[in-house]
């Protein structure tokens, strides 16, 4: 009975088998206090729908063997810099998406070269890339911060009425403000389904997940995988390595312009400093570890993770009105479960 | 007469001195950026310097203590310690537990030094439990366990008092009875304000001038102590250096005395120092016990370590604990002299702001020292102090001023931790290839 026991909690993952049964008390917790739970479920299936693509970006860069990206703040300052751009050319036109895909456009040719760059740094300290990572992406967001203000932007909508710089948050209302959550979205029975927006996630996650069946998916698999096989076998694992990262970094910034977009506005400043975290435990929830991870475990650890987060808001807000439990939560969870993916870093194997 | 020792020491010991000279560039070669770097913003800043001289007067004797307890993890080979945040909790939570019991002033500090301990050796432990289990990793684990231990502090500071913890101080906690206060004010009658800083204040510059003029005899003395005995390894440039430094602490100590600026009405917080001082003792005398020489060793090589009979991980533990206990008592003098704890914030950039400081000062993540942590806190607050006036006078805005010192705080560690790892490699490649 034991080992079955031990066997099943094996199979599920410790983390994944605590998170679900936070869940599942949390959305009990709401049933008996008897909130509206048309309103809640489209809020869980928005947030998965928005948080997707950034949990999305770990995948090349854990599968490629540079751990999780915890840079993943460079991607979304590419991201945002496309969507100012595409907003500031008035590239937002209703073919272009009202400015979403001139955005992803732009940010393109930004995040593929600044995750060039940074995959080659990448390569000349291999073994201790998350600590760099994090701090890499505190530098760049805390760098553009400069950049926000002294960049020439002049759109009347971006630009404080006085004095200088960019507003801490654009509205996206007259652009490409929930414009996937609009697209071919319904109700169903209270629940908003935002169609659009989860094809399109879907979609990124089917293209990663072709790419990974590609044979310079498998070749990047590898080299991740076990480095010195992968050179033995002819493979170059320092280009692979660069190549997960520019992928990762694409997808931060397309993840970034898919966030704000059903979120409504662009958040500059320092809104992007912490935003890997949710990111890396989203995907370790789902079950990865710092050097493997699948398609599913994004799913999965989106769902878990921005779900329980999007519950916990108004069931915390009954008990204690005042004070911001769910948020509290959301930081013991959060690094709760990234402390323990780092102490299993090197034990399995 | 300072100068005119360096001359001769120039003169009869050229080739030498040449060497040293690049040596001390090569270094030192980012406090020597940064010192140029913080000179041009005192420049551009135009702010008046008994104004400069006095905020960073506050900020090193209030900042210091912090950035000390730095030095021990380091040299134990845990890296540069991010858990400070860990222990400043520890800190907070003895400031509310004497705030809450009205003990205040100078009975008060020592009460928040003696209550922090317990708490601050407790998480020490659990840090380095986890820092054993991730060894390899230590700065990001001890990073996210900072991160998750400020998710804990707010649960049981925001949820747990008033429901579990039968606390019911209307000065501390929220009118909900619920959850401690955003913010408690220090300066109360039973507060904590300056209840070490005003125990006893001093002049500064009389007391520069007496440690100028005391640091010059010592040299003198031990140079001619050591030239009777040794003369043949004596280190002329070392002396010089020393020389150079302590005479010019005298020199402008007694120019400004003489002068009656207004450099004389800033006053130094002499028990602060004395405390910071005595951790500086500290961090250097234990170094000379068979402790410290553990902490070396197993901070240069685990595996020689262990072989050498040293338990690794009781090592690694103890240093950590010490170095938590540190953090608390360095977030306690801190808030002291700030005046107002906020809870849920005060903490949160302490072990950022740390690290950037002993970088700045030269330090890096395998060597740190002492010198190097204090000399980083005065270019750390010189640059906090001068960077948003010297961003307005240079480029009309003030807030690019602050954004460049939160850049240079992130980027400066960004860049040492990219240097070491860049390192490590180099030297694993190097090894591989022995073989």
């Amino acid at each position: 009975m034991k080992d079955t026991l031990r066997k099943f909690v094996k199979s599920i993952g410790l983390p994944r088998l605590i998170i679900t049964l936070m869940f599942i008390g949390i959305c009990i917790a709401a049933i008996v206090l008897k909130l509206p739970f048309g309103m809640l479920a489209s809020d869980v299936i928005r947030r998965f729908g928005m948080f997707g693509i950034l949990a999305l970006a770990m995948v090349p860069s854990i599968q490629c063997g540079t751990g999780p990206n915890f840079a993943l703040p460079i991607g979304i300052i590419c991201g945002l810099l496309g969507s100012l751009m595409a907003i500031e050319f008035g590239l937002t036109s209703k073919a272009l998406g009202y400015g979403f895909i001139s955005a992803i456009l732009i940010s393109l040719p930004f995040a593929i070269l600044t995750g060039w760059a940074y995959g080659l740094m990448l390569n000349k300290i291999k073994g201790s890339e998350m600590l760099v990572a994090t701090y890499t992406g505190f530098s760049i967001v805390s760098f553009m911060q400069i950049g926000w203000v002294t960049l020439p932007f002049k759109h009347p909508e971006m630009i404080w009425p006085i004095g200088k710089g960019l507003r801490v948050t654009v509205s996206l209302d007259s652009t490409f403000g929930e414009f996937l959550n609009k697209f071919w979205g319904f109700s169903i029975g209270g629940v908003y389904i935002p169609t659009g927006l989860l094809l399109f996630f879907f979609g990124c996650c089917l293209l990663v997940w072709l790419f990974s069946r590609s044979k310079s998916g498998i070749e990047m698999y590898t080299a991740g995988a076990n480095p010195k096989f992968a050179a033995a076998s002819g493979i170059n694992v320092d280009k692979n390595r660069v190549l997960g990262t520019v992928l990762s970094t694409v997808i931060g910034a397309v993840g970034i312009i898919v966030y704000s977009l059903s979120f409504g506005y662009l958040q500059l400043y320092l809104a992007p400093l912490y935003m890997a975290f949710p990111a890396v435990a989203a995907v370790l929830i789902g079950g990865a570890s710092t050097s493997k991870v699948k398609i599913s475990h994004v799913l999965i650890g989106t769902f878990l993770f921005q779900g329980m987060l999007t519950i916990a808001v108004p069931v915390a807000n009954q008990l204690f009105p005042e004070g911001n439990l769910s948020e509290v939560l959301r930081q013991i969870v959060q690094n709760g479960i990234i402390l323990y993916a780092l102490t299993k870093v090197g034990r399995e194997a | 007469m300072a100068q005119v020792n360096e001359v001769k020491s120039v003169k009869t010991n050229k080739p030498s001195t040449a060497t040293s000279i690049k040596k001390l560039l090569f270094d030192y070669s980012v406090p020597i950026l940064f010192i140029v770097i913080c000179l041009i913003g005192v420049y551009f800043s135009k702010l008046p310097a008994v104004f400069i001289v006095n905020t960073l007067l506050t900020r090193i004797t209030r900042n210091s203590f912090m950035v000390l307890a730095l030095v021990l993890p380091v040299i134990a080979g845990l890296g540069l310690n991010f858990g400070l945040v860990i222990g400043a909790m520890a800190g907070q939570f003895a400031i509310l537990i004497v705030t809450h019991l009205k003990i205040g002033g100078f009975p008060g500090f020592l009460w928040c030094l003696v209550l922090s301990t317990p708490f601050a050796v407790i998480f020490g432990l659990m840090t380095a439990r986890l820092l054993n289990r991730t060894k390899g990793q230590e700065m990001i684990s001890s990073m996210i366990a900072g991160f998750f231990a400020n998710g804990v502090y707010q649960f049981i500071l925001l949820f747990l008092v008033g429901t579990l913890i039968p606390i019911k101080n209307p000065d501390l906690v929220l009118t909900r009875g619920i959850g401690i206060k955003n913010t408690i004010d220090l300066t109360t009658e039973y507060g904590l304000k300056y209840s070490i800083d005003a125990v006893f204040e001093y002049p500064l510059f009389y007391i520069l001038a007496g440690i100028g003029a005391v640091a010059c005899l010592v040299v003198v003395i031990d140079y001619i102590l050591k030239s009777k005995n040794a003369p043949e390894q004596l280190d002329k440039f070392k002396y010089a250096t020393r020389l150079v430094i302590s005479g010019a602490i005298l020199g402008v100590s007694i120019w400004v005395i003489t002068s009656g600026s207004m450099l004389m009405s800033v006053k130094l917080p002499v028990a602060t120092t004395v405390m910071i001082a005595m951790l500086w003792a500290f961090n250097v005398l234990i170094m000379k016990t068979k402790l410290g020489q553990d902490f070396r060793t197993v901070g240069h090589n685990m595996e020689i370590a262990k072989v050498s009979g040293i338990d690794v991980d009781k090592t690694r533990t103890i240093a950590m604990i010490i170095s938590t206990v540190l953090a608390a008592w360095g977030q306690i003098i801190f808030l002291q002299n700030i005046g107002t704890l906020s809870t849920y914030g005060s903490h949160v950039q302490i072990a950022t702001f740390a690290i950037a400081s002993i970088l700045l000062g030269g330090a890096s993540v395998t060597k740190a020292t002492s010198g190097q942590a204090i000399l980083g806190v005065i270019l750390f607050h010189t640059l906090f102090i001068v960077s948003p006036k010297a961003g307005n006078n240079l480029f009309g805005d003030a807030q690019i001023g602050e954004f460049f010192r939160a850049f240079v705080s992130y980027g400066v560690i960004g860049v040492a931790l990219g240097l070491h790892a860049w390192n490590k490699r180099v030297q694993a490649l190097r090894r591989q290839l022995d073989v």
